[in-house]
């Protein structure tokens, strides 16, 4: 059943690449829902589907089968501009992300000027303010920025026209690890402030039980099992495939990342 | 608010506002960016020298009536054909006009042919190249299968077949021209695109609700028009040659107007007794084409680093 509990909800969602002999199903009937206010963490090696499903959520792959409800209303395959304004995604790769021969100014003013939002310069120092860098920021170039830098400037350009729902591609994984652990911190400082819904994509284990309650288990396209984030540092999981994908990555960084950070 | 959006450089501080490390206003940070890779082509000698020349055509052509020493149209049978010398600094033609005022008088007809003609093609091989590339679809197929079409012609013949549909003459010249020269920018432009069109920002602005064309305005044109410029620059020199052999033809220009081509071709007559005629019409347009080569190749090596 539906509940007006669940901000996002997917059934039977499946995507398929490829002509119709030579077909890859990359999603395979994913069903799971987020709540409100939730952080939701979707892992799992590369190749299994978790980006797609992103993407198919968000609107950037509108070849999917199946459903997805939005605040229990099922959305269109062709997005509209409502619905962008109230879910963002943050990418991967703060390098390409960002336009070239755009400064941060006009990063950010042209979602304002789409959504036909006022107050321009206000929003812009307010958002910058809030991810962390200053208004002196609004004239530079991304060239001029560093990688973390540029994320933040990402992130703003999510956050300015106040979505509910953030999609997070990998924030971190073209970082250094020190940034990485500045733009986690934010991430959830920002969730923290303004009561936002994630879901995180990461094959990350110390990303994902950084930020996440919930996180799903993908395999094969298939969310194979749901755990909590406390599961996930126990290795309390119940298929063999989660547990040894939590084994192989669990103890080279987590403790060690979760340690750096729990200061915040 | 205190906002210093419109920090305007004072007097002699201009180079500070250009090295300032944090514009701080969008026109500065422009400036900057077009400063620091107009720095760039100081070392680049040949270059320096097409740019030179081009500006040195430039300022020909806008104050030729002060640098011309005879009217143009006047002949005067009695020093027909006349060597170069101290009141005819590079001869008289068969008719006694002098040719120095005519070369300098010319020079306007071809910058006015080259630049009106990359005014028209570049803009519009830039549309149609990113509106075929980022639509894609049926509107790709007909668009590009319209550019194959052009190319598929010999650029000179096409521009043959359009003035003698619609006569000769200057104007009529640029928009043969014209047609035969954007198809290969369309062509640029859309090779472009389709590199552009997957990339994570393009999908950024799709999220943030920018319809096609807005993306393809905001994101895809400031993306492609480097290269365009780059290619623009470069095909001036085959504009200026394609210009020329109209006039040489008969279609271009008509006589008595001193465009290059016409010159060179009444020139051809007394080539053999008379060499300045044809020799000066012919090395003012080697010169200019050569100008617009060497600076294009400096403005790519600037402009587009991958090929640099």
């Amino acid at each position: 059943m539906v509940t007006t509990d669940n901000i996002i909800e997917t059934r039977g969602l499946s995507v398929t690449f490829g002509e119709s002999t030579d077909t890859n199903r990359v999603v395979d009937d994913v069903s799971f829902h987020i709540r409100h206010g939730e952080a939701y963490g979707l892992i799992g090696e590369s190749g299994c589907g978790k980006s797609t499903i992103l993407r198919a959520i968000v609107g950037l792959n509108p070849d999917y089968d199946g459903e997805i409800f939005f605040q229990s209303q099922t959305v269109p395959h062709r997005r509209d501009k409502s619905f962008f304004r109230r879910m963002q995604m943050v990418f991967q790769d703060p390098y390409a992300s960002l336009h070239p021969r755009k400064i941060v100014h006009q990063v950010l003013a042209e979602p304002l000027r789409i959504h036909g939002l006022d107050r321009h310069e206000e929003r812009i120092s307010d958002v910058l303010e809030a991810v962390g860098l200053g208004r002196d920021f609004r004239f530079r170039y991304p060239h001029e920025l560093s990688g973390g830098q540029r994320q933040r400037v990402a992130i703003a350009r999510a956050l300015i026209i106040e979505p509910q729902v953030l999609l997070l591609d990998e924030p971190t994984s073209a970082l250094d690890v020190s940034v990485q652990a500045e733009i986690l911190n934010l991430l959830k400082k920002l969730r923290r402030e303004r009561g936002l819904t994630y879901l995180l994509v990461t094959h990350d284990l110390a990303v994902v039980a950084h930020i996440c309650e919930r996180i799903g288990m993908m395999h094969c396209g298939k969310i194979i099992e749901e755990l909590s984030a406390d599961e996930v540092r126990g290795m309390r999981a119940v298929k063999d495939y989660t547990r040894d994908f939590l084994a192989a990555s669990v103890g080279s960084r987590a403790g060690r990342i979760d340690q750096e950070m729990l200061p915040s | 608010m205190s906002d210093p959006l419109t920090a305007a450089p004072q007097a002699g501080a201009l180079a500070t506002w250009l090295a300032a490390p944090v514009p701080a206003s969008r026109a500065q940070a422009q400036a900057q960016q077009f400063w620091r890779a107009a720095w760039r082509l100081r070392y680049n000698i040949s270059a320096l020298f097409g740019l030179g020349i081009i500006l040195l055509l430039l300022l020909v052509a806008f104050f030729a009536p002060l640098i011309a020493t005879h009217d143009i149209y006047a002949q005067d049978l009695a020093s027909r054909l006349q060597r170069p010398s101290f009141s005819h600094y590079f001869g008289t033609d068969e008719l006694g006009r002098d040719i120095f005022s005519r070369v300098i008088f010319g020079s306007r007809i071809t910058l006015y042919i080259a630049l009106l003609t990359a005014a028209i093609a570049a803009p519009l091989g830039l549309v149609v190249g990113t509106a075929a590339g980022y639509l894609g679809g049926w509107i790709d197929i007909v668009l590009m299968r319209i550019v194959d079409v052009f190319l598929a012609f010999p650029s000179l013949i096409l521009a043959l077949a359009f003035v003698a549909a619609l006569g000769p003459g200057i104007e009529n010249s640029v928009i043969a021209i014209s047609l035969a020269s954007w198809p290969p920018i369309a062509r640029l432009a859309r090779a472009e695109t389709l590199t552009i069109r997957t990339s994570d920002y393009v999908a950024a602005a799709r999220l943030q609700g920018a319809s096609s064309w807005q993306i393809i305005w905001s994101d895809i044109v400031p993306m492609c028009i480097p290269s365009v410029i780059v290619r623009i620059t470069l095909n001036m020199a085959a504009i200026i040659l394609t210009a020329a052999g109209l006039g040489f033809l008969g279609l271009g220009a008509q006589p008595p107007s001193p465009e290059w081509g016409a010159m060179l071709s009444t020139g051809r007559e007394f080539m053999l007794t008379n060499w300045w005629i044809a020799a000066v019409p012919g090395c003012s347009i080697l010169v200019a084409s050569l100008a617009f080569n060497l600076f294009g190749d400096g403005l790519r090596d600037i402009l587009d680093p991958r090929h640099g």
